[in-house]
């Protein structure tokens, strides 16, 4: 079985717009967690979130998809854009149904439809778009990507929360596996109006926090919450061997294995099931626990489940056995698109030997016994990284990357 | 690893029909379930059709606390799950947890529950800026619909692989192909696989009255669904659900399980054409069938009936017509083709699930379902679509399709299960 | 209700559909089919919604389906019987 490769990125998430900017800021622990400015958020207990800034899309995209859009879509469309960009495919490399896309979607395009809501219930059924119908449904990423790049291979769109950004990926790879060489693949949310902003706080994890620095901590002592955030990633899958034989410039790294897990039901006290998903991963890998060199965790910022998972990281690896960061700190959680972008921090990790530190966390309870990277980036050999991620309910998948053998100097 | 997918269970609620069984009946017998609309009044919208179930939580067996925390959509998912392991005799105490998946699929997943949130939290609409203290504990629930998949696992206690497959209109028959994958692969031995959408509620009435696409005939709603017929002028809005139970061959063998039929083949694919228009000539669709049918090793020849989108719009059944011609060639002529959507109208998301439930039963009980409300033919759709009046016929191979919104294009192969290695 | 003019029409599409996708000379445009200005069924859908809204005037769904070209959209608007009729918009009361 040939290898699946990264060929191209796009990110587009707080605190970068596009992969390099990205990654400094994350190296730099440029925080893009700010007052909410969206909308008056006055009679809101959070207002807090992590949002992207300095974006124009209608620099990026067609006018004739800003009608038709909520800003949601067109994250994910001009990460694509991006993302295939970076790729360099050269036109004919593939025929449209050997090019897929599978993306992930929490929220729809939420704040899209809650206008629409508005107008139906002010104006009357009339006044509803044309365009509502499909701008909302979680199917909307794939859709117009499919679309704009004239992919027409499998695809789909799946949603786990926070998890299923990894899903997508995971399934993508899979695709690619079962004979479609080229898939896009990652995930972003965006739900900043008011109706969205109430419907995040309704889960009660929201951190209430008001100091920007202070207000998500993963693995902190001080944890209180998460802060929302949006944006996300797409990631170009390759087979290997096609990417190679097309002389594919960029190999960021494989994806080498994927593994996805549900916990027991919350009220039968059993155990939760994030390692099994890793373990799955690493067997997808073919490598054992040993072989990872950084784990990206999930850091949910709710102190009993960073336990939890502080928890899954000692038995897979003992007392910080592993170094462990959790670079989404600078960007709030971005629901579907926290997942592919982690995977794509991993694959700069591996490329310039440097584990980003978790920015805002200061003191770890020394109960979770884990070596979280803080304070600066650590220099690092890293061949494999294990990226996890958790999706309310129950949802644990967790995705290894490998370093491409032609950026390292050793081959796994 | 590449193992046979059986499906051992069925579990299904549709309009029409109180379970599994009355859906059959209704189906065999050709009687439609669509009505005026009246869980809300309609009276203000362009199409006031639709196909409503007569779901009663709690004489399904869901608690007060259930039936308080689940949306309408996820109620109807767990029913069905819960139907479905029952006939199946699975004893899921029995099984390792972990070999169990669960691939729930809704296009519109809390539409219901989210409209009633909106107007409690706006004041019917007039705050942009919504009451923070109006909004219920479970609006992340409907924010997020990952709830629903997550409530079907609870029902068995699943831990392996969990998800929601939200492709649109397809998304009932990727979530089973899903399931399929998984267990062809070894990811799991069991799944509960299906699809639920309860979408009769304003907005979305509204989104499908701007685009036109749901019927206008609001002087003759049992007749409004038209899959087709000349007169056809757009789908029937349904809510509804099914749920299967899939196991790999070798597990339902050795507990001795009955097998309604094995699922041979699937594949998807996308048009990258339109998020809501078709090309007339079917060709992304008909790749879809053409890969699912070498999947599962027949050949048109095979194809015993076609279980039709039919949705009942213009542009959809003349799509279909053509996908068949060319993935079938003259075979398409000869196979028996039906659209259940002219009995229990378009359920969105969930009647991909609702189609394969048809299939399975269709094999099992050697019986095509017929396609209601079709008189007057079309030139266009010049195939033989099984009017009026369900059809005795033993089925051996099964082609279900399902086309929606974003372009998706899938086809699924059900077989009659036969004791011979694939 | 006074007549819509080619310059209120081609503001109205913008705003529902966008920009179109073509150049188009502005002489040219009252004829230019609307494939080639890249509005599909949709964008005339809209476009008639929001025409009904401002101008009170009704296109029927087939006629929707059938014009070609701005013109076309033009002559229905102002052409159209009982242009003004419509009903005051009444909001969906479930």
């Amino acid at each position: 079985m040939s290898a699946v490769v990264v060929t191209g990125i796009g990110v587009l998430a707080p605190g970068g717009l596009g992969l390099e900017p990205f990654w400094e800021g994350v190296c730099d622990r440029r925080s893009a967690i700010s007052e909410l400015t969206r909308f008056d958020t006055s009679g809101f207990p959070a207002r807090l979130a992590g949002q992207i800034t300095g974006l124009n899309p209608a620099e990026l995209l067609p006018s004739r998809l800003l009608v038709q859009t909520d800003i949601s879509t067109r994250f994910v469309l001009i990460a694509a854009d991006w993302a295939l960009r970076d790729a360099k495919v050269e036109p004919g490399t593939y025929t449209d149904y050997e090019t897929g896309v599978i993306t992930s979607n929490a929220c729809g395009g939420f704040e899209f439809t809650h206008r629409e809501f508005r107008k139906l219930w002010t104006t009357g059924p009339a006044a509803v778009s044309v365009y509502e119908s499909f701008a909302w449904f979680y199917a909307v990423s794939t859709g117009q990507i499919s679309i704009r790049n004239t992919l027409r291979g499998p695809s789909g769109a799946l949603v786990a929360e926070q998890a299923g950004g990894l899903d997508a990926i995971g399934h993508a790879c899979r695709a690619v596996r079962r004979g479609t060489p080229m898939m896009l693949t990652g995930g972003a949310d965006s739900a900043l109006d008011p109706w969205g902003w109430a419907a995040q706080l309704s889960g009660g994890q929201v951190s209430t926090a008001t100091d920007p620095d202070r207000a998500y901590l993963p693995f902190d002592t001080d944890a209180r919450g998460y802060v929302p955030g949006e944006g996300g990633a797409i990631l170009v899958l390759e087979d290997a061997s096609t990417a190679a034989s097309r002389g594919a410039q960029n190999l960021y790294g494989e994806i080498a294995g994927y593994g996805s897990t549900f916990d027991p039901p919350p009220w039968s006290g059993g155990r939760p099931a994030l390692g099994r998903a890793a373990l799955l991963a690493l067997e997808d890998a073919g490598i054992g626990p040993t072989d990872v060199d950084v784990v990206f965790a999930d850091g949910a910022g709710v102190a009993e489940l960073d336990r939890g998972e502080a928890e899954t990281i000692t038995e897979l690896f003992g007392a910080c056995g592993v170094p462990v960061t959790v670079p989404k700190a600078v960007t709030g959680r971005l629901y579907s698109g926290g997942g592919p972008v982690d995977v794509a921090v991993a694959l700069m990790a591996m490329r310039d030997g440097l584990i980003p530190p978790t920015a805002a966390t200061a003191k770890v309870p020394d109960s979770y016994r884990i070596d979280l990277v803080r304070d600066a980036p650590r220099p690092a050999d890293l061949a494999h990284a294990l990226v996890l991620g958790r999706g309310r309910w129950g949802f644990n998948s967790a995705v290894v990357v490998r370093r491409s053998p032609r950026l390292g100097s050793e081959t796994p | 690893m590449n193992r046979r997918v059986v499906i051992s269970g069925i579990g299904v609620r549709t309009p029409g029909g109180g379970d599994r069984e009355a859906f059959w009946e209704m189906l065999a017998s050709g009687r439609t379930a669509t009505r005026t609309i009246s869980m809300f009044d309609a009276s203000s919208f362009r199409s006031q059709v639709a196909a409503e179930a007569s779901f009663d939580p709690a004489v399904d067996g869901l608690t007060a606390q259930e039936t308080q925390r689940m949306d309408r959509a996820a109620q109807f998912a767990v029913v069905c799950a819960r139907e479905a392991v029952s006939d199946s005799g699975l004893d899921v105490d029995r099984v390792d947890p972990t070999a169990i998946a669960v691939s729930i699929g809704s296009a519109v997943a809390a539409a219901t529950s989210l409209e009633r949130q909106y107007l409690a939290v706006s004041h019917g609409g007039r705050d942009w800026v919504v009451d923070n203290d109006a909004v219920s504990p479970h609006m992340f629930d409907y924010l997020i619909p990952s709830r629903m998949p997550a409530e079907v696992a609870w029902t068995v206690g699943a831990q392996g692989p969990v998800a929601m497959v939200s492709n649109g209109c397809t998304s009932g028959i990727d979530a089973v192909g899903h399931a399929c994958q998984l267990i062809r692969e070894g990811w799991a031995d069991v799944a509960l696989a299906g699809a639920a959408d309860t979408p009769i509620t304003p907005i979305v009435v509204a989104c499908f009255d701007a685009i036109k696409a749901t019927t206008p005939r609001n002087d003759d709603p049992e007749h409004a669904s038209r899959p087709f017929d000349r007169s056809r002028d757009g789908f029937v809005l349904a809510e509804g659900a099914a749920v299967l139970v899939l196991e790999s061959y070798e597990h339902a063998r050795a507990r001795g399980a009955r097998i309604y039929a094995e699922v041979a083949g699937y594949a998807s694919r996308c048009n990258a054409y339109h998020m809501t228009g078709l090309k007339t000539d079917g060709r992304e669709m008909a790749e879809a069938i053409r890969v699912a049918m070498d999947d599962a090793r027949v050949g048109p020849g095979h194809i015993d009936y076609i279980n039709a989108h039919g949705s009942g719009t213009r542009q959809n059944d003349r799509h279909e017509t053509a996908a068949y011609k060319r993935a079938l060639g003259d075979d398409a002529y000869r196979v028996p083709v039906s659209s259940i959507k002219s009995m229990v109208g378009h359920s969105l998301g969930a009647i991909g699930s609702i189609e394969i439930a048809a299939c399975a039963l269709a094999i099992d009980r050697c019986v095509i379902p017929p396609t209601a409300n079709l008189y007057e033919r079309d030139s266009e759709c010049d195939l033989d679509y099984v009017p009026i009046t369900a059809r005795d016929a033993r089925l051996d191979a099964v082609l279900t399709v399902g086309s929606g919104f974003g372009g998706f294009q899938s086809a699924m192969v059900l077989r009659r299960t036969t004791g011979a290695p694939a | 209700m006074a007549a819509m003019t080619l310059d209120e029409l081609c503001h109205l599409l913008v705003a529902v559909a966008g920009e179109p996708s073509a150049e188009v000379a502005s002489t040219d445009l009252a004829d230019t089919e609307f494939t080639e200005l890249g509005y599909d069924s949709l964008a005339l859908m809209e476009a008639a919604a929001r025409i009904a809204q401002e101008y009170g005037v009704r296109i029927p769904d087939a006629d929707i389906f059938e014009m070609r070209t701005p013109r076309d959209l033009l002559d229905l608007v102002n052409g159209a019987p009982g242009a003004g009729d419509l009903p005051a918009p009444v909001a969906a009361r479930p």
